[in-house]
């Protein structure tokens, strides 16, 4: 292996101010009980932070402390702890990890303890499993909770009915709740200015997306998408920091594009692009690291995932709009790739498959996720069905290590990768 | 009529996977439409002010095989989708004009999605409902869905629905309601003469009735139980909770029973017991069903409990006016609703020293042994303790 192989020499400047980033962020939360700072607990889909941070709010999410509990290989232990209290092993493992987060004693990965959150915002945006998990918290901590409904677009469509009710409940039950918490008035212009910073930060996000359809992609927009989605999906999203950091990806994904590069991998530049993939459904964290092995080893990249869409679907044109903030915000909350019906799921991947020149689709199915998982089969043979491309599925988990199996995986990924020469060679001689 | 006569003719209703009697009932007069439902609750009389038949679909039981719709989904997903799927494909559903997929979980909810792509020429709607309970907010927007799916309704049978056909509905579903409230309360004052799994079978035989003669059918057995004289057995009073989608087969409620116990209490069927007093027939019928729903409606899983001190408080009132010894938490496998609240249901039992078992089942479950055991083993220390 060369040096340029090592991970360390791989670390961008984006990679370093991401890093940086998060490390503060959890230093804020940890550190609140001395700065006197609030923290409101709340979810990824639909999360309403250029709101929360126009309070001078911190926004703590349950399920990124499970992907670096997943990540870190301690999740295990903690689901366990869960089931072992009473938690069915048939319910979302995000859920067990944290609540078995809890019964460690709360350490953040900075190694401090992350105090209780002073509101727990229910943003329930395209998952059931959200509603009971904030009960099950609300139990833990005793704190004020107050819950944002979003309906889901089951025909599809954004009605002026959902969006007025979204919008309702953000003038009328969130902003008094995070006004209470903060003690801080709300302050319309300082929410608008939150939001021209995530329209920035937006436009340049796409740009990196959208550089998939290169053939011969500089990025990995599932596996390595997920880190691109980082600061957007979570706590900066409104921020300085966030503008700053996709300038930064756009960058260096500009250079890759100048130098031919493909993407970056935990070994350093990737070789030859063999098969351009459409992957939906989350990753599995807890062997993050072995299962992007598996597609890099072989020449596989992913081009478009649906994941990358959990917490906004921006690519189909919507930004926050600091004209319209509480509309917008509510649009945004409505249009998450998961509170969108079967039917815009299945299109939204066949424009990717075809705008993307994807070989075929991958399907990792989650046991812990029915917000995801029922009914991708069918999603599967739809755009089989549409496409003419090959479709294969995976099944593991999230956080949970039991369930994900390496040989399976493995060999499922090398028949698939064979299916798809088959095919070619097979459109080829057509 | 007997009680076994009725129970006769629930259960040939219940076995029928074809759903005969629903099919009789379109057939009968021309231009008649069927608008299928999931669990675990939907505004029938909307449905019915429009002149269709509202039919309920509890999934494919015991008796369906299930060949096409485990194609559908992995092994972790809850059972219900797909022998809901089976009934889709096996034609078993092809006199449905419409289904309506009410918003419970993610399961029902994708599954709306995957029928309007199975069957691109059919009305499929996910039917969704507040967890705000402010009439100025959940109230507005639930009145404005209903009005959707009221016109929706008027498309779909070529009806207006008018204030006063609604209000009319209202008033034979108040009726209705009052009757299911008497059988369950009957069985609560009397179980030795109410068996839960007759009550299970009445109470499913008005999932595809029309409203109208199930009243019927719920007067004769009232009227039929009252002259029963079955001997008081020494069993305990049990409540079983968890079962508001997915049901188990009919063997589960006949085998908790038979283990010793007496089901003063359940969550099958909500839609039946959905809104707990009468709705006023006098107003606006739009606003009535929406203040029913936030201020008079069952709690279930599937449902957001706005404060921490409500939550449970349902199953711990009912265990008080039914005087229950025990819950037995019986969730379908895989069920999120009823699964992600049971440590909070169970956690509010233990802390009101309500002894309860939990176990999993599935619409196909073969083995009762080892929930027999369970269930009697509960029982037994129920009595030796309490
Ligand atoms: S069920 Fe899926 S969407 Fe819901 S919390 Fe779990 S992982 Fe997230
Ligand atoms: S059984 Fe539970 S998880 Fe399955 S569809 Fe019904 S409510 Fe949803």
């Amino acid at each position: 292996m060369n040096t340029a192989t090592k991970p360390e020499a791989i670390k961008d400047a984006s990679m370093l101010k991401q890093k940086e980033m998060i490390a503060r962020n959890y230093d804020a939360l940890t550190g609140a009980p001395e700065s006197g700072k609030k923290i409101v607990s709340t979810f990824v889909p639909g999360n309403l932070n250029e709101l929360i941070n126009s309070f001078g709010l911190l926004n703590n999410l349950p399920e990124i402390n499970a992907i670096n509990n997943g990540m870190r290989k301690q999740s295990g232990a903690m689901i366990m702890d869960a089931e072992r209290s009473g938690h069915s092993e048939d319910v979302c493992t995000y859920v067990k990890a944290d609540i078995g987060m809890m019964s460690k004693g709360n350490i953040a990965p900075n190694g401090k303890v992350m105090p209780p959150p002073n509101l727990l915002l229910l943003s329930y945006t395209g998952c059931f499993t959200f509603m009971k998990w904030f009960e099950l918290l609300r139990k833990e901590y005793n704190c004020d909770t107050v819950m944002l409904q979003v309906p889901y677009t089951g025909d599809g469509v954004i009605t002026d009915n959902m969006r007025n009710f979204v919008v309702k409940q953000l003038k009328e039950e969130v902003i008094p709740a995070l006004e209470k918490t903060s003690g801080v008035k709300f302050d319309i212009d300082r929410l608008r200015e939150n939001m021209a910073r995530s329209a920035k930060a937006e436009d340049d996000l796409v740009w990196v997306l959208e550089s998939a359809k290169n053939v011969r992609s500089p990025i990995d927009a599932y596996f390595g998408g997920v880190y691109y989605i980082g600061p957007i999906f979570t706590a900066f999203r409104g921020t300085q920091d966030a503008i700053e950091y996709y300038q930064l990806l756009r960058g260096e994904i500009e250079k890759r594009m100048q130098d031919g590069l493909g993407p970056v991998t935990p070994e350093g530049d990737m070789g030859e692009e063999k098969y351009r993939l459409v992957v939906e459904g989350p990753p599995n964290w807890t062997s993050f690291r072995e299962f992007w092995k598996m597609f890099y080893d072989e020449g596989a990249v992913v081009v478009a995932s649906t994941y990358t869409k959990v917490g906004g679907v921006y690519d189909e044109g919507f930004r926050h709009d600091p004209t319209n903030p509480l509309e917008s915000l509510a649009d945004y909350c409505l249009g998450c790739y998961t509170n969108r019906n079967m039917p815009s799921r299945v299109d939204l991947i066949e424009k990717y498959m075809n705008e993307y020149q994807a070989d075929g689709l991958l399907i990792n199915s989650i046991k812990s996720c029915n917000s995801f998982s029922a009914g991708q089969l069918m999603m599967m043979n739809e755009i089989e069905k549409r496409t003419g491309k090959p479709g294969a599925f995976i099944e593991t988990d999230l956080v949970d290590p039991r369930y994900f199996s390496a040989a399976n995986v493995k060999n499922r990924l090398e028949s698939y990768f064979q299916m798809v020469d088959q095919k070619r060679r097979s459109t080829r001689t057509a | 009529m007997s009680t076994a006569e009725i129970i006769a003719r629930c259960e040939e209703l219940y076995e029928d996977t074809t759903f005969a009697a629903s099919r009789a009932w379109k057939e009968a007069v021309p231009g008649r439409k069927v608008v299928g439902f999931m669990p675990v609750y939907i505004p029938e009389e909307i449905i019915h002010a429009a002149g269709m038949l509202p039919l309920g679909i509890l999934g494919g039981g015991d008796n369906l095989e299930v060949i096409h719709g485990d194609a559908f989904y992995q092994s972790y997903i809850c059972r219900i989708p797909r022998s809901t799927i089976e009934l889709g494909l096996t034609g078993r559903l092809d006199f449905v004009d419409g289904m309506l997929f009410p918003s419970i979980c993610d399961v029902i909810r994708n599954l709306s999605g995957m029928w309007k792509l199975m069957k691109p020429g059919v009305y499929a709607k996910y039917f969704d409902v507040p967890q705000n309970y402010r009439d100025d907010i959940g109230g507005t927007y639930y009145q404005n869905e209903m009005q959707e799916l009221r016109h929706d309704m008027e498309k779909l049978s070529g009806n207006t629905i008018t204030d006063e056909a609604l209000n009319n509905s209202i008033a034979i579903y108040n009726q209705h309601r009052q009757l299911v409230r008497d059988v369950y309360a009957m069985r609560s004052a009397e179980p030795w003469k109410v068996p839960s799994s007759e009550v299970y079978l009445v109470m499913r035989a008005g999932q595809v009735l029309p409203v109208e003669e199930h009243i019927v059918m719920l007067n004769e057995y009232l009227a039929a139980v009252v002259k029963e004289d079955k001997p008081i057995r020494d069993k305990c009073r049990i409540i079983t909770c968890g079962s508001f989608c997915e049901q188990p087969p009919l063997n589960l409620i006949k085998s908790i029973e038979m283990a010793g116990c007496y089901v003063v209490d359940d969550d099958y069927m909500l839609v039946n017991r959905w809104l707990m007093e009468e709705v006023p027939t006098d107003g606006d019928p739009i606003k009535s069903l929406a203040d029913a729903f936030l201020h008079h409606s069952a709690d279930s899983s599937a449902k957001y409990c706005d404060t921490q001190e409500k939550v449970g408080q349902y199953l711990l009132d009912s265990v008080i006016k039914n005087k229950a010894e025990g819950v037995i938490f019986a969730a379908p496998s895989f069920c999120d609703p009823a699964l992600l609240e049971r440590p909070l249901l169970s956690a509010k039992m233990s802390e009101n020293n309500v002894p309860h078992i939990s176990f999993k089942y599935a619409e196909n479950s073969g083995q009762m042994q080892p929930i027999r055991e369970q269930a009697g083993t509960f029982a037994d220390s129920i009595k030796l303790w309490s």
